[in-house]
């Protein structure tokens, strides 16, 4: 098997001895560096050195985004700025965004981390790793970035937008793994099969998406169109950006660097840690980093943990695919509905294009959540009944597959915004 | 006998008809006939014209959802019953019309009548029996 650091094959006894060694010292050195998380250990009772197995986490007060925000901005950070080497930040659509602080330390572990990623993706330095997540802020660019060159591929810096010199370059210069949002791998299909060129006319051979929830059924939608194989890999800026997690060959789960995160999973409800192998959501803790570190951050992101051991011979446990976050929930008249669950249906409906919005609304009293698509040339009838039977098949398997009735509306081609980052997939008027 | 007629699914949204129709006018195609079957959310424009595949080809470049089917044009006499006259032939052999319309122009003393029907052969072969005329693609598109 390939891997690109010997600790992603440690035995997961030495794995686990690392783990509590190095979540003792973080706990304790969070407890005298953040004042933050000396208070919250306070209330605990907590006194330095009281971790002494792995099972002492469950105990530890759990971090989440409003914590970030209200120390914002630098207050959870657990070293002096002048040791700061590099800021980045989540766009937060609500509130204040939340801020991450990097040593140089920290900088050279995240690209270890997404070296590790590439060479899942069966990345070599022999590539040429075309990057068009966002740069800057965001940490998708600059983490695929600095993860590329450690491996010592080369690195095309293009950062999402202008798709059509995407198209070109990609051509002209031979990308071979693409990186980026899954919503986006797909706007770039639509624009090089507008511009006449072929899959065969590109040499991808693997991608490697994330910083969204997407369903199975778009990743064959991208492996077809794009000729590639296409990795799911996860992370959060919160905990260092995209490297927290990553899909090997065996495409069954991604395993999440140990070394770095101690994963749990939590009923989202009550906050008990679940039985293994339960779904509930995923809880992460740094162990791993000098600038920021954060104990047991509630992601939001609801998952499972695979324990079983993985034929690539990775040692570290895998997560099950994101298929929604507890905040994407939306909740019509009652039941959950996450994006991905009307995506898997709708991508199950030949000819419908991968493009959907979901608008909910209140009638009165009532939600409606009305989903629209775009009526591709494969499925247009000149016949107003086909094209009611289609809205009515919608219907009913979104029916049938998740318990509500949706209204479906057929909208022109392109008239839904396409993504150049993350996909808006959901309109919530009721807020308004 | 057949004629090409071309759809274009069109959101119920101002302007959109005039996008098309825009479209048509700057690749110098000329409409000979059209309808617009519409729901609450949206329409299906279908049209005859004059170049059929130029205005495929354009309304595709342009994004617009298109598609092509096979529609029959006949001659109906210009007064009072003549409809009912063409209709009897197709009542008789059980063709079943999805909808019809009519041309913007006349042909003669004739009415011009575009149908789209499930079973188009045996319509065109009901018709003629019947002494209609069904006009073939070419015609319609030079009218």
């Amino acid at each position: 098997m390939t891997y690109f650091n010997p600790v992603e094959v440690l035995d997961r006894e030495k794995l686990q001895e690392l783990q509590l060694e190095r979540l003792r010292n973080t706990v304790d050195r969070l407890y005298r560096q953040v004042p933050f998380y000396r208070k919250r250990l306070d209330e605990i009772g907590y006194r330095p050195g009281d971790i002494r197995s792995l099972e002492d986490l469950r105990r530890l007060p759990f971090t989440t985004k409003d914590d970030l925000r209200d120390n914002y901005p630098f207050g959870l950070f657990a070293v002096p700025l002048r040791d700061i080497v590099r800021i980045h930040a989540s766009s937060g659509t609500t509130g204040k965004p939340t801020v991450v602080g990097y040593t140089a330390g920290d900088l050279r572990t995240w690209a270890d981390l997404v070296a590790r990623t590439i060479v899942a993706a069966g990345g070599t330095k022999e590539d040429i790793v075309h990057v068009a997540y966002g740069y800057g802020l965001f940490t998708g660019g600059l983490g695929l970035h600095y993860g590329a060159e450690l491996l010592g591929a080369t690195v095309l810096p293009m950062s999402g937008g202008n798709t059509k010199r995407q198209v070109r370059l990609m051509v002209d210069f031979g990308s071979t793994i693409l990186c980026c949002t899954p919503s986006y791998a797909l706007n770039i299909a639509e624009v090089m099969e507008e511009m006449g060129i072929s899959k065969d006319d590109i040499k991808l051979k693997a991608g490697i998406f994330g910083a969204e929830p997407w369903s199975a059924e778009m990743r064959v939608q991208i492996e077809e169109r794009l000729g590639l194989s296409a990795h799911d890999i996860y992370g959060l800026s919160e905990l260092v950006g995209p490297g927290v997690s990553i899909e090997c060959q065996e495409k069954n789960g991604l395993h999440i660097f140990e070394d770095c995160f101690i994963p749990e999973i939590i009923d989202p409800a009550t906050g008990e840690v679940l039985p293994p192998g339960e779904k509930g959501e995923l809880v992460l803790t740094n162990i791993n980093k000098e600038g920021m570190s954060l104990l047991r951050y509630r992601t939001r992101d609801i998952s499972r943990i695979i324990a079983e051991p993985c034929p690539c011979g990775r040692t570290h446990v895998r997560m099950e695919r994101v298929t929604g976050r507890t905040d994407d929930m939306l909740i019509i008249r009652g039941v959950n509905v996450f994006p991905s669950q009307v995506e898997a249906v709708l991508m199950q409906i030949p000819g419908l294009s991968p493009h959907y919005q979901l608008v909910v609304d209140r009638v009165g009293s009532l939600d409606v959540l009305e989903v629209q698509v775009e009526v591709s040339p494969e499925i247009f009838s000149d016949e107003i009944k086909q094209l009611e039977s289609l809205q009515q098949r919608i219907a009913d398997e979104i029916q049938s597959y998740l318990g509500i009735g949706v209204k479906v509306r057929l909208m022109e081609p392109r008239s839904i915004q396409r993504s150049e980052g993350k996909a808006v997939r959901v309109i919530d008027k009721r807020k308004i | 006998m057949k004629v090409r007629q071309i759809s274009v699914f069109l959101e119920n949204k101002s302007g959109r008809l005039l996008e098309v129709c825009r479209c048509l006018a700057k690749a110098g195609i000329n409409i000979r006939a059209l309808s617009i079957a519409e729901t609450a959310d949206y329409g299906v424009l279908r049209l005859i014209v004059d170049k059929p595949d130029q205005a495929m080809e354009t309304l595709s470049r342009e994004l617009f959802t298109v598609s092509e089917t096979e529609v029959i044009a006949v001659e109906v006499p210009d007064r009072p019953g003549g409809l009912a006259e063409v209709l009897q032939p197709l009542y008789e052999a059980n063709v079943n019309i999805e909808y019809i319309y009519c041309f913007v122009e006349k042909s003669g003393e004739s009415a011009l009548v575009v149908f789209r029907v499930e079973q188009i052969d045996q319509a065109i072969g009901a018709l003629q029996r019947a002494g209609f005329s069904v006009l073939p693609g070419e015609k319609v598109y030079s009218i």
